[in-house]
């Protein structure tokens, strides 16, 4: 063990002094996390809005605050004309433009329904969908408003309407369905490359042979070796939920312990398949590439990523199986966003220490006939 | 005792007969050179009497212990260093030697005191913070001695030891080696340079899997005693071979760097045949003189007589 440790103290050196790689292991995570979350991110947020207001009273400007609070739309400009409306979203200075026709207090009081125009610039169809789900939530909440406070004075039409088509999910929550995704992604594949390169750079260099004519079993050469790994990928699998947190408003509402925990076993599995890749190659060339082939395909389609595993066809719902990041998304999600307890995952965790085990005796199998 | 027994030792690779039953001795303190071309079988013998290789029949024992049945028990009491200097570069001088003494399990005091010696040995007092990858081959081959004998080990294997190194940073390393020796570290060195093998106590020269010499370096040269070598220098060497390969005097004829070195068959002293048949075609010789043979001389001769070509 002491030996182990001294091999432990050595990797740990060399990363720290390996600039890139250490850099590479902790911030390039969190980095992607960015990059990803922002490419993936179905939100959108402060649109640029002119505001035609034909009525000029305290109800059309309850309105506008409602959309000015909802922090999706900034009120750019306030054209008088439609021709100037247009030349506007020509030249891409607005996305969206409100207007409030003339008489909508009128319509309201006396049971009429009154429509407001929403103009949404549609070049970009994703996008304009999600303008148009924000604007029609706004509208629907100022309504439902109006309707209590008028309940006296009208019927049961609603008093302000934008469109009859809703299908937007006004929560918005497709950023914090997708972060724990990428936080699988992408430990998973940080642990498997890293593990693999740097047994494969010792067995190029030759210090790999040099040390295997020391009195030093190969099992504890190999644990040492990856112990910083393993806890570097932890700190690097936090600081992701940490930036997460920060910039999408990832909530963690269930057990940090527990989050721990399951995180450990999932890099342990991943550290184990780096090694494996390791035992069956002696190039860092093609340990680089079949650790990114392993890691990065089935992680990205296969885990439930961004597929869902249910609507995956029989045969290759049975291949996620053998692919860890499928349990540890569940289990992220479910401690994460959900707030489950341990009960409710717990074959999550058994099938991810299924797989940890399976890989390292599998790696150990070959590292010890390497012996000759 | 001895302290590396090797009986009837042998290592197949398959159908491949990498180490085909061999066997010798190495003294206490003695400097053994282990000689031969690439695929001789050189290294295949070193992985297996340092334990890192099973032998498939026959035996050794390396400093008592028996490889076959104790390759750890081997590796504790061996020091080995390879000839790419198997050190981390992204390491300290320091942190090196730190590292390789933990891997032999050293105590915190004894690291201390090897550690002194290691530096002093390697002349890096000073540059202990240096990083290993701006060392110089010279000083990076004397600090991987460093860290190979770090736990005093009595049996030392070095595999091509000097491989890249300039020629003074080389004597530098032979006079290390022969004072390790003089202090009893019995020396196992595998080299194909064979003016390496003159620093050598004894020699065994290996080929196709097989020793095909083994003896003192005058031993070996001792081969040729009854027989003279006349070497012939000359502008036109090529003709030269010609010229001298069919005399009935000459037993064969090889070149040699840019000189010519003529085996006169046993008994014949005589070099007037040789200048006469020069003369006779107009190839003029410089020069006309008795050599001692080279170890070159003697594992050319050893190979060929083997059956094979030396590499």
């Amino acid at each position: 063990m002491r030996k182990a440790l001294a091999v432990g103290r050595k990797e740990f050196w060399q990363i720290v002094r390996d600039r890139r790689t250490l850099l590479i292991l902790l911030f390039v995570p969190a980095f992607f996390l960015m990059l990803y979350g922002y490419a993936l991110n179905f939100d959108i947020r402060h649109v640029r809005l002119a505001v035609m207001d034909r009525e000029h009273n305290a109800d059309s400007r309850d309105l506008l605050a409602s959309f000015v609070n909802s922090t999706y739309f900034d009120i750019v400009a306030t054209p008088t004309s439609m021709a100037e409306i247009e030349r506007m979203m020509n030249t891409g200075e607005i996305r969206a433009a409100l207007v409030i026709p003339e008489g909508m207090s009128r319509d309201l009081r006396t049971g009429h329904t009154a429509y407001v125009q929403v103009l949404i610039n549609g070049d970009n169809a994703n996008t304009a969908t999600t303008v148009y789900g924000y604007a029609q939530a706004i509208v629907r909440g100022v309504s439902a408003q109006l309707q209590l406070q008028l309940v006296g004075g009208r019927g049961f039409a609603p008093p302000i309407m934008m469109e009859p088509r809703i299908w937007y999910n006004p929560e918005l929550q497709s950023t914090l369905f997708l972060v724990p995704g990428l936080i699988g992604f992408i430990v998973m594949i940080s642990s498997v490359v890293s593990t693999s390169l740097s047994i494969v750079r010792e067995k190029e260099r030759g210090t790999w042979e040099q040390v295997r004519m020391a009195p030093i079993s190969t099992v504890s050469y190999v644990v040492g070796k990856t112990i910083p790994y393993f806890f570097i990928s932890l700190v690097s699998a936090f600081l992701i939920i940490g930036a997460a947190m920060l910039l999408f408003e990832l909530p963690v509402r269930g057990s940090w312990l527990l989050l721990l925990f399951g995180a450990s076993i999932f890099i342990i599995g991943a550290l184990g398949t780096g090694l494996l890749v390791s035992t069956l190659v002696d190039s860092q060339a093609l340990a680089f590439l079949i650790s990114l082939l392993i890691s990065l395909l089935p992680t990205f389609i296969l885990s439930g990523f961004i597929f869902p595993i249910a609507s995956m066809p029989a045969p290759i719902r049975v291949i996620t199986y053998g692919v860890p990041a499928r349990y540890f998304l569940v289990i992220l999600r479910g401690i994460v966003l959900k707030g489950l307890g341990f009960g409710m995952i717990a074959d999550q965790f058994l099938a991810l220490g299924v797989y940890s085990v399976v890989v390292l005796g599998l790696a150990s199998v070959r590292l010890a006939k390497e012996r000759g | 005792m001895p302290a590396v027994t090797v009986r009837d030792l042998t290592r197949r690779f398959g159908p491949f007969l990498a180490v085909d039953h061999v066997s010798f001795d190495v003294e206490q303190g003695e400097i053994f050179g282990f000689l031969g071309s690439n695929g001789a079988g050189k290294s295949t013998t070193i992985r297996m009497l340092c334990g890192l290789l099973k032998p498939s029949s026959g035996t050794a024992t390396v400093g008592g212990i028996d490889v076959g049945r104790d390759p750890e028990g081997v590796k504790r009491r061996i020091g080995y260093m390879s000839q790419r200097f198997s050190l981390y570069e992204l390491l300290t001088v320091e942190e090196n030697i730190t590292f390789f003494g933990g891997l032999y399990g050293l105590d915190d005091r004894t690291l201390a005191e090897r550690r002194a010696f290691a530096l002093d040995m390697a002349g890096l007092k000073g540059r202990e913070r240096t990083l290993t990858r701006d060392l110089a081959g010279g000083w990076r081959q004397r600090l991987a001695l460093g860290c190979a004998i770090l736990h005093e080990p009595r049996i030392l294997f070095l595999d091509e030891p000097t491989g890249g190194v300039d020629p003074v940073s080389r004597r530098q390393f032979w006079l290390l080696i022969n004072r390790l020796s003089e202090s009893g570290v019995t020396v196992f060195v595998t080299t194909h340079y064979l003016d390496e093998a003159e620093h050598c106590h004894r020699l065994a020269l290996m080929h196709s899997g097989r020793i095909a010499a083994l003896g003192t370096v005058s031993e070996l040269k001792n081969v040729f005693a009854k027989r003279a070598v006349v070497e012939v220098r000359t502008a036109s060497p090529m003709e030269a071979v010609r010229a001298l390969d069919d005399l009935p005097s000459v037993e064969k004829t090889s070149l040699f760097g840019t000189a010519l070195h003529v085996w006169l068959r046993p008994g014949q002293r005589a070099t007037e045949p040789l200048r006469e048949r020069l003369d006779g075609l107009g190839i003029h010789a410089e020069s006309l003189e008795f050599v001692q043979p080279s170890l070159e001389d003697v594992f050319m001769d050893v190979v060929e007589r083997a059956g094979g070509t030396a590499a």
